[in-house]
């Protein structure tokens, strides 16, 4: 109830119905606090070409659920998200959001439905002709009737939770690559939407800010309800905010559950994963096998003296 | 025998794919200018009008180019004079001087030449500015805020590369008179009254409207082929690079070819 009171007030400055984004009636499925999954993936293949990147997807995400996507490098999870907000539409198979087929949408209603989103772009995505500050004020000012004075305040706030406050008034191209990161994430929570996508949001950023950020991505979930898709390498936060995990491994979902069961799974590349990121027993053992600095010069002068001094 | 005929036809196929290959090139290309094109006639008419996008393009394309602008337009009327005086000598039709300038820079040089520049200074520059937004997902990032690209990027693009061309072609076209006119009156000692009055009476109202009418497609046709170069660009910096000068290359190829068509179309020959 609590939460439903929330969603009018952001109703009340976001200028249209929180919720009921689709804008047309499509019967009690678009029902935003209705129970059942909020988005289904269903059957999603993608190819590129040739390439098959992802095979055969099923996945549902309830209301208010945090699903976090693993997987390595080229997996295709930024391809997975990015399906879900229509970047990319599927070779086959569906994306539901609230019972609506989104590739199915013309791009007047898509531009309503994705208003309920926010995405944090693995590569940050700042527009690099504005300042940090109106690149947050952005979709503010697109889409709400607030003034400048409640931008303002809303920005700094934002701006402010994620330590970023003092470079307001610079450009994109003036911040660090870890700025720039949680920048993003203020423009992407900014309008506090319903579904959130973070494609790595804390990668590129030091521990203590990563704990920020996963806090954050924590209290949007608790005070606003906000179904998340969260895509990371960082295992220690995946088990921190995830409801459940999903692996993605060479396009396919190799496990999915509650992390818990996740790090238990028998799964080859699972355990390869998991196990490479904690610190686990074996690994502190390791240590002692390495060689120390003074060894590794020894062993380049002698290699060196083998082979004869490199030519320049 | 059967093997010879079922592999034949395959051979020639090929080599008549690979004979048609840049046509089919050249079609979808086409295609793909006219729906985008299509699609930002469509948003312009989309409310919220983005003016304040509108007015910085019309900076970048228009006011940013004033300069280079007269700088062509001085040296070509003056080049161009020098080199109708020698002509017209020959037969003392040297008088002739300003109104053949006159005629050629408002019905040819003037739109093309001043496209040109513009295709080189803000279509490169759009083709550069868009390709990195592609490449660093900033376009992505403007859907995702159900702010529609085509509206926010290049419709403002279009209708300046639109209305500035013709502005700037007006202003290459007395900046290049104006060469003229230093060369002939000042250098060459012509009479000035006969300068100017050889001016008025071979230039008419159609010659101007000739160009104008060159320059107003122009300046469409070079932001277009700029915008898609950029919006689509793939593959990274690289891809970016070489949106740049692909922009610039079929710009240029697409003014002369829309040239010779409105000036056929234009022309009276009768
Ligand atoms: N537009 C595209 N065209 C062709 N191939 C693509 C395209 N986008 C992605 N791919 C390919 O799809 C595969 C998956 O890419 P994706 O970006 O989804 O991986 P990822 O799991 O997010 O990897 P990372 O952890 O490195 O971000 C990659 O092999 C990539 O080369
Ligand atoms: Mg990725």
């Amino acid at each position: 109830m609590r939460l439903a009171a929330q969603r009018a007030e952001v109703s009340d400055w976001v200028g249209y119905e929180v919720g009921y984004g689709v804008g047309y009636e499509v019967g009690t499925m678009s029902e935003s606090d209705a129970d059942g999954p909020q988005i289904i993936i269903e059957d999603l293949v993608k190819r590129f070409g040739e390439r098959t990147v992802l095979d055969h997807i099923n996945i549902k995400i309830d209301r208010g659920e945090t699903l976090v996507v693993i997987g390595g490098s080229g997996a295709g999870k930024s391809t997975l998200v990015r399906h879900l907000i229509a970047l990319e539409r599927p070779t086959s198979g569906r994306i539901l959001v609230d019972g609506v087929d989104m590739a199915a949408l013309g791009d007047f209603e898509l531009s309503r439905v994705r208003r309920r989103f926010g995405m944090v772009f693995q590569k940050y995505a700042l527009f690099d002709s504005m300042t940090v500050y109106d690149n947050v004020a952005f979709p503010l000012r697109e889409q709400t009737k607030m003034s400048e004075r409640e931008i303002k305040d809303r920005v700094m706030v934002k701006l402010d939770e994620l330590g970023v406050a003092h470079a307001a008034a610079r450009m994109p191209a003036e911040i660090s690559g870890g700025m720039a990161k949680r920048v993003g994430i203020a423009r992407a929570l900014v309008l506090e939407p319903e579904i959130l996508i973070y494609d790595e949001p804390t990668s590129g950023l030091d521990p203590v800010t990563s704990r920020t950020v996963d806090e954050l991505i924590e209290e949007m979930r608790e005070r606003f309800g906000v179904t998340s898709v969260v895509i990371t390498h960082d295992m220690a936060s995946a088990f921190d905010i995830a409801d459940r995990v999903a692996m993605l491994v060479r396009g396919k979902i190799a496990v999915e559950g509650p992390p818990e069961n996740v790090m238990a799974s028998d799964h080859e590349d699972v355990q390869r994963f998991v196990h490479s990121s904690a610190i686990d027993p074996a690994r502190i053992a390791q240590r002692s096998a390495r060689k120390s600095p003074a060894q590794v010069r020894a062993l380049r002068k002698e290699r060196l003296a083998k082979q004869g001094a490199p030519k320049v | 025998m059967a093997e010879n005929e079922t592999k034949t036809p395959s051979v020639t196929r090929q080599s008549l794919e690979k004979l048609f290959e840049p046509a089919v090139r050249a079609i979808e290309e086409l295609g793909t200018l006219a729906q985008l094109g299509f699609s930002a006639f469509v948003w312009q008419f989309r409310r919220p009008y983005r003016f304040g996008v509108l007015v910085q393009q019309l900076e970048f394309v228009g006011v940013q180019s004033i300069f280079l602008v007269c700088l062509v337009g001085l040296f070509t009327g003056m080049v161009f004079a020098v080199q109708t005086a020698y002509g017209f000598r020959r037969f003392g039709a040297e008088n002739l001087v300003g109104g053949v300038v006159a005629l050629s820079l408002s019905r040819e040089m003037a739109p093309v030449l001043t496209a040109i520049m513009v295709a080189a200074r803000a279509g490169s520059g759009m083709a550069a500015q868009l390709g990195n937004m592609r490449a660093t997902e900033q376009i992505d990032a403007l859907e995702t805020m159900a702010v529609s690209p085509v509206q926010y990027l290049i419709v403002p693009r279009l209708i300046a590369g639109t209305l500035m061309v013709p502005v700037l072609a007006l202003l290459f076209f007395g900046v290049g008179l104006g060469g003229a006119y230093l060369v002939g009156v000042v250098m060459l000692s012509l009479d000035q009254g006969v300068f100017m009055d050889r001016v008025t009476a071979l230039l008419d109202k159609r010659d101007l409207v000739q160009g104008l009418v060159k320059a107003v497609i122009f300046g469409y046709a070079v932001t277009l082929i700029s915008c898609r170069h950029g919006y689509y660009a793939k593959g990274g910096a690289e891809g970016v690079g070489l949106a740049t000068t692909r922009a610039v290359v079929w710009s240029v190829v697409g003014v002369f070819f829309l040239d010779y068509i409105i000036t056929s179309f234009m022309t009276d020959m009768g």
